[in-house]
């Protein structure tokens, strides 16, 4: 699967399969007048090593951004990581040992699925319905788990505009979780890389917030999708003692990420509201996200569901379940040249197969309509064949 | 070594086996490299000719796999080009990569190769084929295995054990190709015959794959570890000298040129079967051919040499 995955990166593909947020939209002079004042204040220190935790500035900036959203943090509780995926990898790093048990939703990030793997999580997938993760199923898990002495070390949770899924999480969906959790002492890791990145409707309370500070939740974010990929940027709030594990693990791993990145956010944030750039990114987004959902209307069957996000770069579409999405995948890079994310990426158990990921933010609308266009014919041909060959529709 | 020459790699393209060729690419880069050839590594992309004619080499050598390298394309454009090149010619090639092709050449020079029919994904959706799943199931019993015409690397092959698995396989490898395969599964070890050489071709050792599961699936093929080679395979020596000659005349039946890799099935009673033979084997660090060279003592640097050395044009 991986490999046909990386012909999605072919030229002559339209890929719908990668999560890159728009960089082309990021404003030219901003980025000249950022490295210069780098190069010109900053020269020697942006090419040393820095702090594990991260340079401080960056740090208070963060907790800055954190506040406005109404998340409360302070700069020694918060360790930079080299990217959201780091920051992943270093919460499951800090907690998991072999056969211990982690909650995600199914399906989960994608790109969670191999560090889960790696540090051999069992985890066990909790359905997400339009409202996010379903809290009663959850709550049945836990139950079963308990009646057989066993409890999950930690439940990971995308609330905002969930990757692959689409789907934003309730109020009070989010409240029951944090009390859930409480209550059964188990951590969530609350991963939120959209938050900004929304649409339609207003924002809800972080899990982190709603904790109030009782250190139930370790909250990941990045600067990727607000700002750029490219400078690997990330960061988790977290309670003193689950830091400092942290803070050795990624000692272990880079001793520190780019100082460089780091000043570039620095002097970016210090010279540009990062709302603004946001903002714009957002009108970008709503009209590619417009262009999806039109053209899924228009070119899937039937019988396919998909999800209507209101924000975040992912629709997660679910067609009839005889068609399955590697094989699709196939057809659609030899005979259509276009790609998307097979689900069965984002589950651990096998699931997902009869689902895909579709990216909207990094394509322009036509495009994603052309794309969107292809796959709609490679399953037109599957749903033939499946009649041909006795199956019904 | 003798001349230096300027070697452009092909690999890569869009082939769903394109890792695979970039597996193997980079190793056989790094092997012309050792041996002093100048090296220029080369992703087929539609760029292909404009780049080749820029670079101007003395030879290709083509490192791909699949549709658009294996079978007869690639070759087709460096004829038109000029350029020498590694493996077999065009026909050579499109007869190997399409098994339907091959497994006929086979039977005409009297090599067993499992019973099978073929359809194209046209017969299901226009012609009613699937009518005749039943009979089908009827002449070649069941288990049956389902594959797609042209694809390496065993990708979209199914085993369907019940007749309500078949056109589960079917769905499943019509994804990889229009034209798929039914044939009678073999049960018996799986059995890779390399050959080096065109005038007096070499016959390398028998490599033996052990691995769990049906069937030598891509997982098993390159996940390191996935799989037991064993070079040379355990045959007593009147057997191997009939896998030799059952591979030797496969090759030349088919007319391969360079090198190539023939894989069959040895049942319970010792009887072979011929499921394929590959134009262009793999070069990765988990593939056959280099596991059979070093069987019989040459070293991956001097495959990459000799193949290099019966680089041409034409066949």
């Amino acid at each position: 699967m991986r490999d046909l995955m990386s012909l999605s990166e072919r030229p002559e593909i339209i890929s719908l399969a990668g999560g890159f947020p728009d960089t082309d939209s990021f404003p030219q002079e901003v980025f000249d007048e950022v490295w210069r004042a780098v190069a010109d204040h900053h020269k020697a220190s942006s090419l040393q090593y820095g702090p594990t935790e991260g340079l401080l500035e960056l740090r208070e900036a963060i907790c800055r951004m954190m506040a406005e959203d109404g998340a409360q943090a302070q700069p020694d509780g918060v360790l930079v990581t080299a990217g959201g995926q780091q920051a992943i990898a270093l919460a499951i790093r800090t907690f998991i040992d072999p056969g211990d048990i982690v909650i995600a939703e199914g399906p989960t990030y994608p790109g969670a699925v191999p560090t889960l793997t790696t540090y051999q999580a069992r985890v066990l997938h909790i359905p997400l319905d339009p409202h996010g993760m379903s809290i009663d199923l959850l709550e049945e898990q836990l139950d079963r788990l308990a009646a057989q002495g066993q409890r999950p070390k930690l439940i990971y949770t995308i609330p905002n505009f969930h990757n692959p899924g689409g789907v934003t999480m309730s109020r009070m969906r989010r409240e029951r979780l944090v009390a859930l959790a409480a209550e059964r002492d188990i951590l969530i890791v609350e991963d939120n890389p959209y938050g900004p990145v929304r649409f339609e409707g207003e924002p809800l309370p972080t899990l982190w917030e709603l904790d109030g500070g009782a250190g139930g939740v370790i909250y990941l974010s990045t600067f990727s999708k607000i700002l750029a990929p490219g400078m690997r940027i990330g960061w988790v709030a977290a309670p003193a003692p689950i830091l400092r594990k942290m803070n050795l693990g990624k000692q272990a791993i880079d001793l520190c990420s780019s100082t460089m990145s780091q000043r570039f956010i620095i002097e970016y944030l210090n010279r540009c509201d990062w709302r603004e750039h946001v903002a714009r990114l957002n009108t970008i987004y709503r009209r590619r996200r417009d262009a999806m959902l039109a053209a899924l209307e228009e070119y899937f069957p039937r019988e396919a569901t998909w999800t209507r996000p209101d924000g975040g770069l992912f629709v997660w579409a679910t067609l009839p379940d005889y068609i399955h999405t590697g094989e699709l995948l196939a057809r659609a890079i030899e005979r259509h040249q276009v790609a998307f994310v097979p689900g069965e990426a984002a589950f651990l158990d096998g699931q997902g197969q009869n689902s895909m990921r579709l990216n909207y933010s990094g394509a322009r609308e036509e495009v994603i309509t052309e794309g969107v266009g292809r796959i709609g014919a490679a399953i037109d041909q599957m749903i033939d064949l499946q009649r041909a060959l006795g199956g019904g529709r | 070594m003798t001349v230096a020459l300027r070697v452009a790699v092909l690999k890569g393209g869009r082939s769903l086996e394109r890792e695979v060729s970039m597996r193997s690419g980079a190793n056989v880069e790094a092997a012309l490299r050792r041996l002093g050839h100048e090296v220029i590594p080369v992703d087929a992309d539609p760029k292909l000719v404009r780049t080749l004619r820029s670079v101007r080499p003395d030879v290709v050598f083509v490192a791909m796999h699949g549709k658009g390298g294996e079978d007869g394309t690639v070759q087709e454009l460096l004829e038109i080009l000029d350029i020498p090149y590694t493996g077999s010619g065009v026909y050579a090639c499109a007869r190997s990569m399409d098994k339907v092709i091959a497994k006929a050449i086979f039977t005409n020079v009297g090599v067993p190769t499992p019973p099978a029919f073929a359809f194209g994904e046209d017969a299901f959706r226009e012609l009613g084929a699937a009518d005749a799943l039943s009979e089908i199931e009827e002449r070649l019993g069941l288990p049956l295995v389902v594959k797609p015409a042209k694809q390496g690397s065993a990708l979209g092959i199914t085993v369907a054990r019940e007749p309500s698995d078949v056109p589960r396989a079917l769905m499943t490898a019509l994804s990889f190709d229009d034209h798929v395969l039914l044939e009678r599964f073999v049960v018996g070890r799986e059995i890779a015959v390399s050959i080096l050489g065109t005038e007096h071709p070499e016959v390398l050792p028998a490599v033996e794959a052990v691995f769990s599961g049906d069937f030598y699936d891509f997982e098993a093929r390159y996940t390191p570890g996935a799989t037991e080679l064993i070079a040379p395979a355990h045959l007593g020596l009147e057997l191997a000298d009939e896998v030799a000659r059952t591979a030797l005349a496969c090759y030349e039946a088919v007319g391969c040129r360079g090198f190539g890799r023939v894989d069959m099935i040895i049942d319970a009673n010792d009887r072979i079967w011929v499921l394929e033979i590959n134009p262009i084997p793999g070069m990765t660090d988990t593939s056959l051919l280099p596991k059979a060279a070093q069987a019989a003592g040459l070293s991956f640097d001097e495959v990459v040499e000799r193949v290099l050395g019966e680089a041409a044009l034409g066949g």
